[in-house]
């Protein structure tokens, strides 16, 4: 189902995720985050835009599990735990900080 | 934690593109590193092309997977054997691939090298060692 | 009657090139596409064997091919000439028909 952004649309999968990670613009992670009655604040930012790093370098979206180390090192000790991120994302930042991030979803998450 | 790790070898023998083997290859080893074992990848016969730089895949309409294997680091993956005479038969040397680096935690997030060159027979006995062999 | 021969599977793994030269006729042409493009590398166990058939065939390497496994034009064998998708079709053309070496 395709979503409305600024009154363009976005081609979605049958999962949310955005089809084409190229097509992203940040309105598409504000209308995503209003559709789970979230308000985005700079510390979710963080997590979409390094998560749009590691896409851009890597070509894939990082596992939980290293996303979490990475945020410790470059945010401080405090955030690299998964509290903090389902904290953020409350159905977690595969599901949720991927998507708003218009990454695929992350290789073995299923 | 009374669960054995095991040593689990991952093979790659093709090219990459051509095929899809050496994709699916790296995307089972991401989805493995989640399980805490000790992992090693062997890049053998046509798999050392893998690992060269400078991949375009822009003309040919394909996704350019080369710059995952610089990810395999965050993964835990430190050991990636790369055999010489693969190499040597195909006119590559070492400076061809990327380099491919791990930090260590335990060491002030030094860069190690992931990738280690090793003769046929030292592939042998790698192989040898390990308790399970995935051939892609 | 001039044949253009493709190859697509890399030497090092199957025996298609090998195959090929030994059944071109002098003339033909020989275009390397995918995983075929291995074979226009220096210094590799069958380059003799590809130059070998240089004195009497055309060999042409496809470049979005080379480009997509990180083969720079410099590594190629002397007188391997590079051509894109269009000069793709236009040795189609030029030539009466197409074979093959899968």
């Amino acid at each position: 189902m395709p979503i409305e952004v600024d009154g363009k649309s976005f081609e979605t999968d049958e999962e949310g995720y955005l089809s084409n990670i190229n097509d992203w613009v940040p309105g598409v992670a504000t209308v995503m985050s209003k559709e789970d009655d979230l308000e985005l604040t700079d510390e979710h930012w963080d997590i979409i835009n390094y998560l749009r790093e590691y896409y851009e370098e890597y070509q894939i979206a990082p596992a939980v599990r290293v996303l979490t180390k990475a945020v410790g090192k470059k945010f401080g000790k405090d955030k690299g735990n998964s509290k903090y991120l389902y904290g953020l994302f409350p159905y977690g930042p595969a599901k949720q900080a991927c998507r708003y991030a218009g990454l695929p979803k992350p290789t073995g998450c299923v | 934690m009374s669960e054995t790790i095991k040593n689990f070898l991952y093979l790659n023998r093709k090219a990459p593109y051509g095929t899809i083997y050496a994709w699916e290859s790296l995307e089972v080893v991401l989805i493995g590193a989640a399980f805490d074992q000790d992992v090693s990848l062997a890049f053998v016969d046509d798999g050392v092309f893998q690992l060269t730089k400078g991949q375009d895949t822009a003309a040919v309409g394909m996704k350019n997977f080369s710059p995952t294997y610089a990810a395999l680091g965050d993964y835990e993956v430190k050991k990636i054997f790369v055999e010489k005479e693969s190499l040597e038969e195909r006119g590559l040397s070492l400076d061809d691939l990327q380099h491919l680096t791990w930090e260590d935690e335990d060491d002030d997030w030094a860069e190690k090298d992931s990738i280690h060159l090793v003769t046929r027979a030292e592939m042998a006995a790698i192989m040898d060692g390990a308790d399970v062999v995935f051939s892609f | 009657m001039s044949t253009l021969h493709t190859v697509n599977k890399s030497p090092f793994e199957k025996t298609s090139l090998e195959a090929c030269l030994g059944h071109v006729s002098a003339g033909a042409a020989i275009l390397l596409i995918e995983d075929g493009v291995y074979a226009a590398l220096t210094q590799t166990s069958i380059e003799a064997q590809l130059k070998g058939a240089l004195d009497s065939v055309k060999v042409y390497a496809l470049g979005p091919d080379l480009q997509a496994r990180g083969l720079s034009e410099e590594r190629l064998i002397p007188g391997i000439s590079v051509v894109d998708y269009a000069g793709f079709v236009d040795l189609a053309a030029e030539h009466d028909k197409l074979q093959a070496w899968l």
